[in-house]
């Protein structure tokens, strides 16, 4: 919303600064966007006459102009612009001046033969427009020697201000210094809105044609017949205005209505009464109906549109837009002018269907002060008979105001309550009345009534923010938020610690973390997972945000593919976030998911250069896993696995044959070919909430028993068929004793043709750990003959000889 | 045979010219062995009259010592000898560089909210979560924006399907987890919601997706002044500056009754953004008294509970606090970014300890 300094003191009594109104814009929460001084560098600048403008004797589209600047001193110079002339006021720029049009600082030249000391300025040069058909042409009676920015208009800056959606009272001028006059700014000047005596009876009526249900589409028109008016051009001091806050001026009728529009908040439409046919009638479009409206394009609307018809059909759409057909034209003689209500949500409904926004639907959307239908009227008579002459009729007035004087209970204290101010009751008083809330009663529960043009206002709260922003935000007082306990309890909890704990190590364990969007390519998705319709976004930004993602490795595979593709290919990197099957809260859990994606590490004299493999992703998951205090050694590993991974390189990692906690391996070639990333690759997936929670909460530890008695290992490799997994030999091992044996680990795995085909060779060291005396030679014979056969019975295998 | 005058001299010239550790074993042996030159001086003793052999005992017994100091004392010398030859043989090129251990780094985004977060729960807050995916009551309705109204229009909304005729919706902002707070706990509240939220804006200054921070305060008596306590404690917290300044000015949401928003102090002096004291505000948080209608909405008497709730984007203050400039480069992925303006592990943000190493 913009509008200059000296329209605003039009309402606005007042000796405040261009600061101080700035600075308390914002404090009353109208949000100061920008204040535009239009007079900056223009100051030298001054009013100049033309005393004799004869040909250049060297050129003929150049003058030698003699120009008087006011300062007693006749200056000469050339100046090429075809309206120079004799006798005509134009801006004159002294030698020295900066040209902020051109970027230029004017010496003394010669052109072709004759000095030229200045310069006279077209708008553009001065670079407040860009108009250069000629220079700034003034009124002949203009004094000269005044600085030119005083007598253009110029030394008004125009304030920008932010309106939220709440404040459609302050779409208008007068609104806003209505506000500045309640904050102390400065006194609300008197509206000269006095009604204007009608001369006749309107030939056109008004008609509202709703039935009960929709009367709220326009339960209130005033209109009025002017006859005999001159739709020339405005005067210089409306079309100036007008042109300060971007409007271009059309005609004075049109220009009266953007006028009243801007300064009062009421949008008015005006009629050539001439092509109206019949009388007005206010009602529902019809399904099918066409409008061209005054913007030239032509719209079809349905059956739940406000329009203003005649005989002939839809004539304007109410609130919005009116109709080229029947709009003014300089031709025009007699016309019919519309102040009336149109119901907010109907209007934001029909704008938005249409795609057409307009200064009046902004504003009817955001609530027009339904009591200011007739003054509103009142006004624009007055403006349109000093500007256009005429006639007016009596007033047409059809239906009434729907809102009248609603009342609010209201406590003062609650001030204090709710903002934590202390303000006297009088104050409090002083404000809401200043604002234009009528208070009666006293005690602790006041009666207020609303004033017209605040439709925001629904309740108490309402009016203590109304007292609180006049009052001053900065006079609510800074206080410490109590609190319950001394220390304060948990913030996290242990869920949520998860997600934490599982970031930290992956990070801890090289893999950085990314964040990456919760939405992906449909074609994408299905390479994971089949995506049901209800993550499939209606109104996607693009196909590759189209679907909630079913987990957050496609996403980081692709990155890995760009990384690659900058030169880094050796891309390890995490996300802990959501991931969705479908569109319940419970759809949506959390994962901590990774790759690693090219070498372990880059080329180095220390060793070898290794690629990635899924005994690191395992190595992840079980860190993970590890620190999240889940069994890791009672996990057991299966290898039925989801098809984006390697059939033969991949498992799950699960308490129990159906608690999935967590699953890695290398991702299929199939899938990154289709994702166009260069693999290896190795993926994991974990997912922190499968971890069951501690039973017992409690820090205490188990209690330590530390064994006097060396542990000490013996080896054993077995000969088994290849595809017996590492698993079960460990296993058949670790149940062949159940005291002694405190460790198992794989230390070797063969296959060679000394093995025959089909076998490998597995070789373990067991930790065994005595507990009440050192073991006999004979005690540790036992022991190894005990898992040899244990482990020969469960997977067929021999003791290598 | 030599007096043991004699031997003394020779056997301790021998220690003193033995260089090997061996041709010094082989001295031992030859001087204090079984059958050693000593040792046959001593078998001597039993001829001699008691004086005497008194006498010679002792100054065998000395000569034993003595020699057998001067052999240890060379073993040592030869020893280390020995040790300095071989640790020479040993040397290794200490610049070659050392293995390098791979680097980690959490994103900032996860650690602008675990700083937060810890801000928030030195004040008593704790951290609640809902979902992404949310039907229009929770995002709209319950928080006091219907259908028609202009605010729900600025939102720009993705849309899902819905499984019953009931479109769902992406989050708009953290706020519908409020409402799930409000609907399932009583007073007194106090939660802070970090979360996705999504609005469908693409442009150098927008995100289809984003984060965002809510806080939400509901007892009987915690009032604009709690809130702007609370607020202030908080900006002055995060971004690390003691007198930092903070402004509150009188704004709209649809959900807040009265509403604010609050600036912090800049200055652009010098071409750089700092945050301070300064001649310009920058916009951090919206804020506000609950609206009575939404705390009605999740059936709680505004008559009897109020309170604040307060939301700020996650990505602006980490952009403000850690000088990233374009807001797109966050979900890029891109190592090079991600290594310069992520984390160590070990940088676990905390109140005790500080937020930033």
């Amino acid at each position: 919303m913009k509008f200059t300094l000296s329209w605003l003191k039009e309402h606005l009594e007042t000796s405040a600064s261009l600061t101080e109104i700035t600075d308390a814009l914002t404090m009353v929460g109208l949000e100061l966007e920008g204040v535009e001084d239009r007079a900056k560098g223009l100051k030298t600048f001054v009013t100049a006459k033309v005393v004799e403008a004869k040909p250049h004797p060297n050129a003929d589209r150049l003058r030698v102009c003699t120009v008087d600047p006011g300062n007693g001193e006749t200056v000469e110079l050339v100046c090429g612009a075809p309206n120079a002339r004799t006798g005509m006021v134009g801006v004159f720029a002294p030698g020295g001046s900066y040209i902020p049009g051109t970027g230029i600082t004017l010496k003394p030249t010669e052109i072709r033969g004759v000095t030229s000391n200045g310069m006279l300025l077209s708008e553009r040069e001065m670079g407040i427009s860009e108009e250069h058909d000629g220079i700034v042409d003034l009124d002949p009676a203009t004094p000269i020697g005044k600085p030119a920015v005083d007598v253009m208009g110029l030394n008004d800056p125009i304030i920008d201000i932010a309106i939220t959606p709440n404040r459609g009272d302050c779409l208008g001028v007068r609104g806003v210094a209505r506000d500045l006059a309640a904050a102390g700014l400065g006194t609300l000047k008197p509206l000269a809105n006095g009604p204007v005596p009608g001369a006749f009876k309107s030939s056109i009526d008004v008609k509202l044609d709703f039935d009960a249900d929709h009367a709220s589409a326009c339960p209130y028109f005033v209109g009025r017949l002017i006859k005999g008016v001159a739709n020339g051009e405005s005067p210089a001091w409306l079309k100036e205005k007008l042109l300060s806050i971007g409007l271009r001026p059309i005609s004075a009728l049109v220009d009266i209505t953007n006028l009243m529009t801007f300064d009062l908040n009421r949008p008015l439409h005006v009629f050539d009464a001439d092509k109206v046919s019949g009388d007005l009638h206010v009602r529902l479009s019809k399904s099918g109906e066409t409008l061209l409206a005054l913007n030239d394009k032509e719209y079809t609307l349905d059956d739940e549109m406000t329009v203003i018809a005649d005989d002939n059909g839809a004539e304007a759409l109410g609130g919005v837009m009116g109709g080229e057909v029947s709009g003014v034209t300089a031709e025009t003689v007699n016309v019919f002018v519309e102040s009336a209500f149109f119901d907010p949500i109907r209007t934001a409904m029909t704008g938005r269907k249409l795609n057409l926004l307009s200064d009046a639907r902004y504003r009817f959307e955001r609530g027009i002060d339904p009591a200011f239908l007739e003054t509103g009227m009142e006004v624009a008579t007055r403006l349109i008979l000093d500007l256009c002459g005429g006639e007016p009729s009596e007033l047409v007035i059809a239906g009434t105001n729907p809102i009248q004087g609603r009342v609010i209970a209201f406590r003062p204290a609650r001030v204090h309550g709710l903002t934590g101010i202390k303000i006297s009751n009088d104050e409090i008083l002083r404000i809401l009345t200043l604002l234009g809330f009528e208070v009666s009663g006293s005690g602790e529960t006041w009666d207020v009534t609303v004033p017209s043009w605040r439709s925001d206002i629904e309740m108490e709260a309402c009016l203590v923010e109304e007292v609180a922003r006049i009052s001053g935000f900065d006079n609510i007082p800074a206080t410490p938020l109590p609190r319950d306990t001394v220390l304060p309890t948990p913030a996290l909890s242990e869920i949520q610690k998860r997600r934490i704990i599982a970031r930290r190590t992956l990070a801890a364990r090289g893999l950085t973390e990314a964040v990456t969007y919760s939405f992906m390519g449909e074609a994408e998705a299905a390479l994971f997972a089949d995506v049901p319709d209800s993550i499939r976004i209606a109104n996607p930004i693009s196909s590759e945000l189209s679907v909630m993602r079913p987990t957050a490795l496609a996403n980081l595979i692709q990155a890995a593919g760009r990384n690659a593709a900058r030169g880094f290919s050796d891309a390890d990197l995490f996300e802990v976030g959501p991931q969705y099957a479908g569109d319940l809260p419970e759809d949506q859990t959390i994962a901590a998911v990774g790759i690693r994606t090219g070498n372990t590490a880059p080329k180095h004299w220390s060793h070898a250069v290794t690629p990635v493999d899924a005994y690191l992703a395992k190595a992840d998951c079980e860190a993970v896993l590890g620190a999240l205090g889940a069994p890791v050694d009672k996990l057991q590993v299966f290898t039925d696995v989801a098809a984006y991974y390697h059939p033969g390189r991949a498992g799950e990692l699960r308490l129990g044959p159906k608690n999935t906690l967590a699953r890695f391996g290398e991702i299929n070639p199939r899938v990154l070919a289709a994702l166009d990333v260069k693999g290896p690759v190795v993926a994991f997936e974990i997912f922190p909430d499968a971890v069951p929670m501690p039973k017992a909460k409690t820090a205490a530890r188990a209690r330590l028993t530390l064994s006097a008695l060396q542990p000490l290992e013996r080896d054993f490799a077995f000969v088994v068929d290849t595809d017996v997994p590492a698993a079960k030999v460990v296993q058949a091992a670790r149940g062949a004793e159940k005291t002694l044996i405190e460790d198992i680990r794989v230390f070797d795995v063969f296959e060679g043709p000394s093995l025959g085909e089909g076998r490998k060779s597995l070789a373990i060291t067991v930790v065994l750990q005595p507990t009440e005396k050192t073991l006999t030679d004979e005690d540790i014979e036992a022991v190894s003959q005990k898992i040899v056969v244990a482990v020969e019975k469960a997977t067929g295998g021999v003791l290598r000889g | 045979m030599e007096t043991p005058e004699q031997l003394r001299d020779i056997l301790l010239k021998e220690a003193a010219d033995a260089d090997t550790l061996d041709a010094l074993e082989a001295l031992r042996v030859s001087a204090l062995g079984k059958k050693g030159r000593i040792t046959d001086l001593m078998k001597g003793l039993g001829q001699m009259d008691p004086d005497a052999r008194k006498a010679a005992g002792q100054a065998l017994n000395a000569l034993k010592d003595e020699v057998a100091a001067a052999i240890d004392a060379k073993k040592t010398t030869l020893a280390d000898a020995d040790l300095d030859r071989r640790l020479m043989t040993e040397k290794i090129d200490v610049t070659l560089p050392s293995s390098p251990q791979a680097d980690g780094y959490v994103h900032p985004i996860s650690q602008t909210i675990d700083e937060i977060i810890a801000i928030f729960g030195e004040m008593g807050f704790t951290v609640a979560e809902g979902p992404d995916i949310e039907d229009d009551w929770h995002n709209f309705t319950a928080l006091n924006i219907p259908p028609d109204h202009p605010a729900r229009q600025e939102h720009d909304t993705f849309y899902l399907p819905g499984e019953h005729g009931e479109r769902k919706v992406l989050r708009t902002h953290t706020s519908p987890t409020q409402i799930r707070t409000m609907t399932a706990h009583k007073p007194p509240i106090r939660i802070v919601v970090p979360g996705r939220t999504y609005r469908s804006d693409y442009d150098a200054t927008h995100s289809p997706m984003f984060h965002q921070i809510e806080g939400l305060v509901i007892d009987k008596t915690s009032h604009m002044g709690h809130l702007k306590g609370c607020l202030i404690e908080f900006c002055r917290a995060f971004f690390e500056v003691d007198d930092l300044p903070v402004r509150f000015r009188p704004s709209y949401f649809p959900f807040t009754e009265p509403s604010a928003e609050v600036d912090i102090g800049c200055t652009r002096e010098g071409g750089g953004l700092r945050i301070g004291h300064g001649d310009d505000w920058l916009e951090i948080l919206g804020s506000g008294m609950v609206n009575p209608n939404v705390l009605r909405n999740c059936g709680i008497d505004p008559e009897e509970y109020q309170g604040f709730a307060f939301g700020m984007g996650i990505e602006r203050v980490a952009m403000l606090k850690y000088g990233i400039p374009d807001l797109r480069t966050f979900y890029e992925s891109d190592l090079r970014w991600l290594r310069h303006y992520g984390f160590r592990s070990l940088e676990v943000p905390g109140m005790v300890g500080g937020l930033v190493r």
